[in-house]
């Protein structure tokens, strides 16, 4: 989750109010953020990524007002008319065909503002613009810049300008090689011959979007007092709530919102519209869900608190809300404007049966069986590296593996338990003898008969290992036969050959026609490639295809 | 009321009461063991308990003695050299190297013998050859003192002390040879009665007519009823067992489960492994959330996709991310990708099971209670605080009348019989609930607030292509590992699943 961090005095002037650290805690809570820690003059929140408009001091502290009540209602922007345009070139088609622009005048930056302004647009890249491949934005110093601005698809290795925080000119293509950001992002550009430029009337590159900004026309300074600001991107309703959520985090700074002139090549539109969109209240359903009965007024009064506007049965949803869906969303926000601490709790008498899955409970008898036999349990992970259940136990099968794993010697799904024991037997060396160990866990294989939708099928197995001087086949037998009797089945044993066993000690255990298990000594090759010096013998029975069999 | 010594004289060990009846004022640990028919260890254990209750002291003799050495050994078998080479002569005169190689004595050896037959003028040298004196006749015929000093030592060994003038003057000559006698070092244990060991052995012998064991014998014959048997010491240490056992997180996960049963919800199970169409996109979750990246999911190589459901069902799921279908929401507004559904992922949340149930229940079933334990997978390099296979708890009430009140309640009544009596619920966000809530329970034992699980309401996008209708689905869930961790007091998360023998067999039961 994005963390922000407040400061503290432009966070009390923006609400108005002073509270306990205790009360702020509480109350940051029950908005649905997370109080992190205050550190001197910060004050570290926790936003959930559904709020992007939460991302900014300002977003923060206008949500946090109405919801403490120094503010009511709906928020008002006053956007002007600038008169300039942005010519959004059609060449930008399967490139990053939308921007959506606005300017602000009317700034004072200092130091710290500098730094915020920096923060809202690293936090909304990284959650709402998905690393700025879904949004990205452009602020740039507007003094510097001779409008209409022209946004177009140019030639990376052609068009050349100064990067941020660089001293020399550089193409498209080298930024992608030497500037950090450049390096950072350029798995973006993959596949594009021709790159996302700003460029202003005068021909100076504004940016290359969403690498970087000129560092002679896009870097804030002290100096500036007014702003371009753009938002790039796929989707135009996505860049417009990015842009509204900046320009009204500018505007609560004490900025000026202007507006701009998007000519696109099919149509023209003017941004940033920050008009509030409108949702018919069903209170009816909210009531239901929540299980509330509130009347219109008190919805009207809870949803001010949330930061809405209400007129005529209508929700006016502000215009940098992106998570507002449906009716639902609207049921949450008026619970958390109620309360969730003054919700109370009501627990219907409907009476259900409790049922535990039959497989599970067939595999626990076997468990209780081999416990007491005075058998140790183990449980062992899913994943395994391929070798230790392939080449270690000397044979060599196909089985399903990941892409990428982070911890690379886990790197497959497994396929038998038996290498999964052998492994526990390798790790427990130090401790005493005799071994008697077993393991139920889900084995994975492709599924041949196209049963299921992922094309993998999966089993239950058990797999029981006998590791000691005298852990032979007698004694091993003994236990899948003790097991038989107690859950009343009938087996019979074949031989049959399997390479990590001992030839001539080596069966297949079938019941009712079905394979079911492989019983036998494990073979010194393999108890070598596991480093063990004491006999093991083992089984492996799948409890699936037992249990299936005992049913007919 | 009886005496202490009674007392301590029923709670007698028999090893005490055997030394104890053998012990005379001061006796030692062979004729105690004698006696009792005990090992000396055992009389060793009986006499330090004894000393330990101050009825015996135990003391120990230090005594030198003489004893037999290697070469002396050898000499009793074989005669002494001196006296091989004596009868050897008294054939004939011999050269020095034929008496050496007829002997098999070394160059040292035989030095010595010449010297001791020269001195006792038993034999002379003449023409090179040793030739026997008459003295030397006589000689090879009788047994010398040190042969039956000898001879003695390797019945007893001797002290110095106890040796009459002619044993000691054999003694004297043998010291100066090679190995043929030796010192030894030697302890006697002793034990000698305390005031209080006289009475406990009269009240000892008293109570040693109880018996120590009820045997079958008795219980056959009855003979039982006319004995006493011996009073134990019960506070005794006795030495460790262990037995087989479930594993702990197992045994743990059928605790939680009898909680889940014990409320009416009945068990769900499915694939671990499934296609991101289950995972992610019938869970409303956007094709370009970060939760599907690589590097936070698993996917696999063979095969990477599999096939999706029926196209009814696919085709309601798609227009959910698109545009909200029929059901009043917005969606995501973006084109949605048949083929991105169909990778093979390694189950995220088990939330998946809770998709697929909803898929499969009819609504004459209604109202209906699910749960699972069951593992989910995280694409995390293993630490001391992450694992890539992790439990979670999860359950659904699927009631058309249920609501957001219900919801707590539930809550409330699943964790308290977790063991939590004041839980919390606070807002949060979970993408495929609205409203949704952290549930925080108040920690007992570190008496603060600690986040535990998460719930909410299923969104009408999810619970619409799934069930047909927007009936409200009730959801929660929660990790297990870092609760078991706590419980066990394991700081390493590792440790949940590294197996150790040890550690299995030891530790205790889930509360």
């Amino acid at each position: 989750m994005p963390t922000i961090i407040l400061n503290k005095k432009v966070f009390e002037k923006l609400v108005g109010k002073k509270l306990s650290e205790e009360k702020l805690k509480e109350r940051i809570s029950y908005l649905g953020t997370d109080l992190e820690s205050i550190e001197g003059n910060e004050i570290h929140v926790e936003v959930f990524p559904n709020r992007p408009d939460m991302l900014s001091e300002q977003g923060f502290s206008r949500a946090f007002s109405t919801f403490v009540g120094t503010k009511k209602g709906m928020a008002e922007f006053k956007v002007e008319k600038s008169g300039e345009k942005v010519v959004i070139d059609k060449s930008l088609k399967d490139i990053r065909p939308y921007t959506a622009c606005a300017i602000i005048k009317n700034l004072r930056f200092d130091d710290e503002k500098i730094r915020e302004i920096v923060q809202i647009q690293e936090k909304l890249h990284v959650t709402y613009g998905r690393n700025r491949k879904k949004a990205a934005i452009g602020i740039y110093p507007y003094e510097r810049i001779k409008p209409p601005v022209y946004f177009f698809a140019g030639d990376p290795k052609k068009v050349r300008f100064i990067p941020l925080e660089s001293d020399r000119e550089m193409t498209g293509l080298e930024i992608l090689s030497k500037h950090p950001a450049g390096r950072e992002y350029a798995h973006l550009m993959e596949g594009l011959d021709k790159f996302a430029f700003f460029r202003d009337s005068e021909g100076k590159i504004l940016s290359m979007t969403p690498i970087t900004n000129s560092h002679d026309t896009g870097k804030i300074t002290e100096e500036t007092k007014e702003v371009f600001v753009e938002c790039s991107g796929f989707d135009f309703d996505v860049l417009s709530i990015c842009l509204n959520i900046i320009v009204t985090a500018l505007s609560d700074m004490g900025g000026k919102i202007y507006s701009m002139d998007l000519e696109y090549p099919d149509r023209k539109l003017t941004t940033p519209n920050l008009s509030p969109k409108k949702m018919k209240l069903d209170l009816d359903y909210i009531n239901r869900r929540i299980g509330l009965s509130i009347k219109e007024s008190e919805a009207k009064r809870l949803l001010e608190r949330m930061g809405y506007g209400y007129e005529k049965k209508n929700v006016l949803v502000p215009a940098y809300r992106a998570d507002i869906l449906h009716q639902a969303d609207l049921a949450e926000d008026i619970a958390i404007a109620y309360g969730y601490e003054n919700l109370k709790e009501d627990i219907p008498q409907v009476s259900t049966i409790g049922q535990e899955d039959e497989l599970n409970v067939f595999a626990r008898k076997a468990a209780e069986a081999l416990t007491g036999l005075g058998l140790i349990e183990t449980n062992t992970y899913n994943l395994i590296d391929k070798d230790v259940q392939t080449g270690m136990c000397n044979v060599d099968m196909g089985v399903v593996e990941l892409i990428d794993p982070v911890s690379s010697e886990y790197n497959s799904l497994r396929k038998w338990i038996i290498p999964s024991l052998l492994s526990v037997l390798k790790d427990n060396k130090h401790n005493e003898y005799p071994q008697r160990i077993f393991n139920i866990g889900t084995i994975f294989k492709k599924d041949k008969k196209n049963r299921t939708e992922s094309g993998v099928s999966e089993a239950v197995r058990l797999g029981v290992m006998l590791c000691s001087r005298t852990a032979g086949f007698t004694e091993i037998k003994q236990v899948l036969d003790f097991l038989m009797r107690m859950l009343d089945i009938d087996y019979s044993i074949s031989e049959t050959e399997h390479d990590s066993f001992i030839p001539g000690r080596v069966g297949r255990v079938s019941v009712k026609g079905k394979d079911v298990a492989y019983i036998g000594e494990i073979h010194p090759n393999v108890l070598e490639n596991f480093d063990l010096d004491m006999p093991v013998s083992c089984f492996e029975l799948n409890l699936s295809d037992l249990h299936e069999a005992i049913q007919r | 009321m009886k005496s202490d010594v009674e007392g301590i004289a029923d709670t007698l060990h028999r090893y005490e009461s055997a030394v104890l009846s053998a012990t005379e004022e001061s006796t030692t640990l062979d004729e105690i063991s004698t006696r009792t028919g005990l090992s000396k260890i055992e009389c060793m254990r009986g006499m330090q308990w004894l000393q330990n209750k101050k009825a015996v002291d135990i003391s120990t003799d230090e005594d030198v003695f003489i004893a037999v050495d290697s070469n002396g050994k050898e000499y009793l078998k074989k005669g002494f050299p001196e006296k091989r080479v004596l009868k050897l002569i008294k054939k004939g005169p011999a050269s020095f190297k034929d008496i050496k190689k007829g002997l098999k004595l070394s160059d040292e050896e035989f030095n010595v013998c010449l010297g001791l037959l020269k001195s006792k003028a038993a034999a002379e040298i003449k023409d090179g050859k040793l030739e026997i004196t008459a003295h030397g006749e006589k000689l090879a015929e009788k047994e010398t003192l040190e042969e039956s000093f000898l001879k003695q030592l390797s019945k007893k060994n001797a002290r110095v002390e106890d040796l009459s003038p002619e044993e000691k003057f054999s003694y004297q000559a043998l010291k100066k040879r090679k190995s043929i006698i030796k010192e030894e070092t030697s302890k006697t244990k002793r034990a000698e009665l305390t005031d209080f060991g006289k009475k406990l052995k009269k009240a000892s012998l008293k109570a040693g007519e109880r018996e120590d064991r009820l045997t079958q014998e008795m219980i056959r014959t009855g003979s039982w009823k006319k004995k006493e048997f011996r009073k134990y010491d019960i506070r005794i240490n006795v030495p460790e067992i262990n037995g087989g056992k479930r594993h702990f997180v197992n045994q743990t996960i059928e605790s939680i489960k009898r909680i889940w049963l014990d409320m009416g919800f009945k068990e769900m199970t499915g694939p671990m492994l499934d296609t991101s169409f289950w995972n992610f996109d019938a869970l409303f979750t956007a094709q370009d959330h970060p939760v599907r990246e690589l590097q936070d999911t698993f996917y696999v190589k063979n095969p990477e996709k599999g096939r999706l459901p029926g196209k009814k069902l696919v085709d309601s799921v798609k227009s959910m991310h698109e545009d909200g279908g029929q059901t009043g929401s917005k969606g995501w507004g973006y084109s949605w990708d048949t083929e991105k559904a169909k990778s093979n992922v390694l189950r995220t949340h088990t939330t998946v099971l809770s998709a697929k149930t909803l898929a499969n229940l009819k609504k004459e079933c209604l109202p209906a209670k699910y749960f699972s334990v069951a593992k989910c997978f995280r694409n995390e390099a293993l630490d001391w605080k992450h694992l890539f296979e992790l439990y979670q708890v999860e359950g659904i009430v699927v009631d058309p009348e249920a609501n957001f009140r219900n919801l707590i309640a539930y809550l409330k009544r699943f964790f308290r019989k977790l063991g939590f009596e004041k839980i919390r619920v606070q807002p949060a966000y979970f993408p495929y609930t609205e409203p949704s809530a952290e549930v925080h329970v108040f920690h007992p034992i570190k008496k603060e607030w600690v986040e535990l699980a998460g719930a909410g309401i299923f969104r009408p996008e999810v619970v619409v292509p799934l069930l047909g209708e927007d009936i409200p689905v009730l959801a929660w869930g929660m990790g297990l590992e870092r609760s078991i961790s706590e419980y066990f007091g394991i700081s390493d998360i590792r440790q949940l699943y590294s197996n150790d023998l040890k550690q299995l067999k030891e530790i205790k039961f889930w509360r």
